[in-house]
C-alpha cells in the first residue's frame, strides 16, 4: 500500500490536469455549439454551407489528428506566414478540444431546437414577443429539457477523451499512469486511473441525473 | 349544459352604433403554389359583434384566419383592422402587395387575440405566467398589476387557484381556458379562435364553448371558426360558409341556418345534422 501514497499524489497532478481541459472545453464548446447550431439553421446557403463542411470535418477525423493539426498546424502556417505565433500545448488542446466538441453539441442542440413545435414560435408571435425574446423565453428553456440526456453523453465522454491530450505531451492523468506504468513495471497505475475516471463520471452520472429530475416540473 | 339563449344576441343586435366597421376584408386572395385557397373574401364586422366561420374542411377557414392575424401572407386584397389598414390601399393592382411597415402590423398583431386549435400554451411556464409574459414583456405592465389582471381572468376562466400549475397539468379545456385568458390579457380589439374545441374531449367542448358565450355576452368581437353547428348558431350576430375558398352565403345565424336555399349550404348542414 505504500506504493499507492507516492502514486496517488502524482496522478492527482495528472487529475487536475484532466479537469482543467474537461473544464474549459465545456466553458468554450457549449456557447460555441449554441452558435454554430443557430448558424447552420441559417436561410443563407453562404452561412450554412461552410458551417455543415465545418461540422463534417470535425465530426468526421478523428480528434487525435485534430489536436496534432492545431498544434503543430498553427506552427508551421505561422512559419509559412512569417509572423510569430503557435500555440503552446495546452492552448492547442483547448483549442481542440472546443471546436471538436462544439461541432457534437451544435448537432445536439439543432435536434433539440428544431423539436420545439411551430405553434409555440405562433403563440409568441401573436403576443408580441420578439424574435429575440422568444428565442431566450420560449423556446431555449424548453430546448436545454431536451438536450440534456444527449449532452450526459457528450460530457461524459470528454472526461475520457482528456487522454487524448497526451499525444501533444500534455503530462494529463493517462499520460501520468502510463509513465508510472514503466516505473512500477507494473498495469497497476493505469487501473489507479482508470478509478479517478470512474469516479468522476460517477459523479457526473449523478448530477445529470439530478438535473434531469429537477428539469421534471412539466412534460 | 344550454346554448339556445337567444337574450344575449338580441341585445348585441339592438346595442349596435353605427361606427365603421372594426374588421373589414375586401377581395382577399391567397394561395399555396398553384392552389388557390382563398378566391376572393370580403367580409365586415363591427365592434362588438361574433362571427361564426362554417364549412367543410379545406374550405379555407384556418388559412382566412392565419392570414387576418399575419401568420399567413396574401397575394391580393384589403385587411383593415380597427382603422390600420394591413396592406398599403391601392398596391395590390399591379399584383405584387405591398404590406404596411413593421410597426402598423405589430400594432395590428396587439390588437389582434388568436386562441389556437391546439392551446400552444408555453409548457415550462406556470399557468400565471403565461399569462403575464406578454403584458409584462411586450407591453411593458408593472409586474404586479400584469400578475392582478392575470388572477381576475384566471377567475373569470372559472381557473381559480390554477395560477402555479403548468399546462401538462391541466385537462384540455382548462388549457384552453387558460389560452384564452393569456390572449384577453393583451386587451385585444379582436379575438380569433382557430376550432377551439376540436382538439377536445366532447364532454370538455361545453366549458370552453360556454366561456366563449361569456364573451360574446361582455360584447368581446369574436371570429370563431367552428364545426360547433349550434354554437355557431347560437353565438354569432354573423354566419358565413366558406367552401373551395369562397364565400358562398354569408348573413344572420336565422338566415345561414334556415332560411337560405343554397345547395352546398343545404348540403353541408345536411351532414352536419346527421352526425
Amino acid at each position: 500500500m505504500s506504493e499507492l501514497s507516492t502514486l496517488l499524489p502524482i496522478l492527482w497532478g495528472g487529475f487536475c490536469t484532466t479537469l482543467a481541459i474537461f473544464a474549459l472545453t465545456l466553458l468554450f464548446s457549449i456557447p460555441l455549439g449554441l452558435l454554430v447550431a443557430v448558424l447552420k439553421m441559417s436561410r443563407y446557403r453562404i452561412i450554412r454551407y461552410p458551417v455543415s463542411f465545418y461540422i463534417s470535418v470535425m465530426r468526421g477525423t478523428p480528434l487525435l489528428l485534430q489536436i496534432v493539426a492545431i498544434y503543430f498546424g498553427s506552427y508551421y502556417l505561422s512559419e509559412y506566414a512569417g509572423v510569430d505565433f503557435s500555440f503552446d500545448r495546452f492552448p492547442a488542446v483547448i483549442v481542440a478540444f472546443s471546436i471538436n466538441y462544439a461541432a457534437y453539441f451544435a448537432e445536439i442542440f439543432r435536434g433539440g431546437i428544431q423539436s420545439i413545435p411551430k405553434g409555440q414560435y405562433e403563440a409568441a408571435y401573436m403576443l408580441g414577443l420578439t424574435r429575440a425574446q422568444t428565442f431566450y423565453r420560449i423556446i431555449l428553456p424548453q430546448v436545454v429539457k431536451r438536450v440534456v440526456p444527449a449532452s450526459a453523453n457528450e460530457v461524459i465522454t470528454l472526461v475520457k477523451d482528456t487522454s487524448l491530450a497526451q499525444v501533444i505531451a500534455v503530462t494529463e492523468l493517462f499520460a501520468l499512469a502510463k509513465k508510472q506504468q514503466a516505473a512500477y513495471a507494473s498495469i497497476y497505475p493505469l487501473f489507479v486511473a482508470g478509478v479517478f475516471y470512474y469516479v468522476a463520471n460517477l459523479l457526473l452520472s449523478m448530477v445529470f441525473a439530478y438535473v434531469e429530475r429537477k428539469l421534471n416540473y412539466y412534460k | 349544459m344550454d346554448f339556445a339563449t337567444d337574450q344575449s344576441v338580441i341585445n348585441k343586435d339592438a346595442s349596435q352604433n353605427a361606427a365603421s366597421p372594426i374588421l373589414e376584408v375586401k377581395h382577399l386572395k391567397k394561395s399555396f403554389g398553384d392552389l388557390h385557397v382563398l378566391k376572393d373574401i370580403s367580409l365586415e364586422l363591427n365592434a362588438g359583434e361574433v362571427l361564426s366561420i362554417i364549412g367543410p374542411s379545406g374550405s379555407g377557414k384556418s388559412t382566412l384566419l392565419r392570414c387576418l392575424t399575419q401568420l399567413e401572407t396574401f397575394e391580393a386584397g384589403e385587411v383593415r383592422v380597427d382603422g390600420k389598414d394591413m396592406v398599403i390601399p391601392g398596391s395590390c393592382n399591379g399584383g405584387n402587395i405591398k404590406y404596411a411597415p413593421a410597426k402598423i402590423l405589430r400594432e395590428i398583431r396587439l390588437s389582434t387575440g388568436l386562441v389556437f386549435q391546439n392551446f400552444n400554451l408555453f409548457p415550462h411556464l406556470t399557468v400565471l405566467q403565461n399569462l403575464t409574459l406578454a403584458p409584462i414583456r411586450v407591453l411593458g405592465v408593472a409586474r404586479e398589476d400584469a400578475r392582478e389582471t392575470g388572477r381576475r381572468l384566471l377567475k373569470q376562466m372559472g381557473l381559480e387557484g390554477k395560477e402555479k400549475s403548468y399546462p401538462c397539468e391541466l385537462s384540455g379545456g382548462q388549457q384552453q381556458r387558460v389560452s384564452i385568458a393569456r390572449a384577453l390579457a393583451l386587451k385585444p380589439k379582436i379575438l380569433f379562435f382557430d376550432e377551439p374545441t376540436s382538439a377536445l374531449d366532447p364532454e370538455l367542448t361545453g366549458e370552453v364553448l360556454k366561456i366563449i358565450k361569456q364573451l360574446a355576452e361582455d360584447r368581446m368581437t369574436m371570429v370563431i371558426v367552428t364545426h360547433e353547428m349550434a354554437f355557431a348558431r347560437d353565438v354569432a350576430n354573423k354566419v358565413l360558409f366558406m367552401d373551395q375558398g369562397i364565400v358562398v352565403e354569408q348573413g344572420t345565424p336565422e338566415f345561414v341556418f334556415n332560411q337560405s336555399q343554397n345547395k352546398r349550404l343545404s348540403a353541408f348542414l345536411e351532414r352536419f345534422s346527421r352526425t
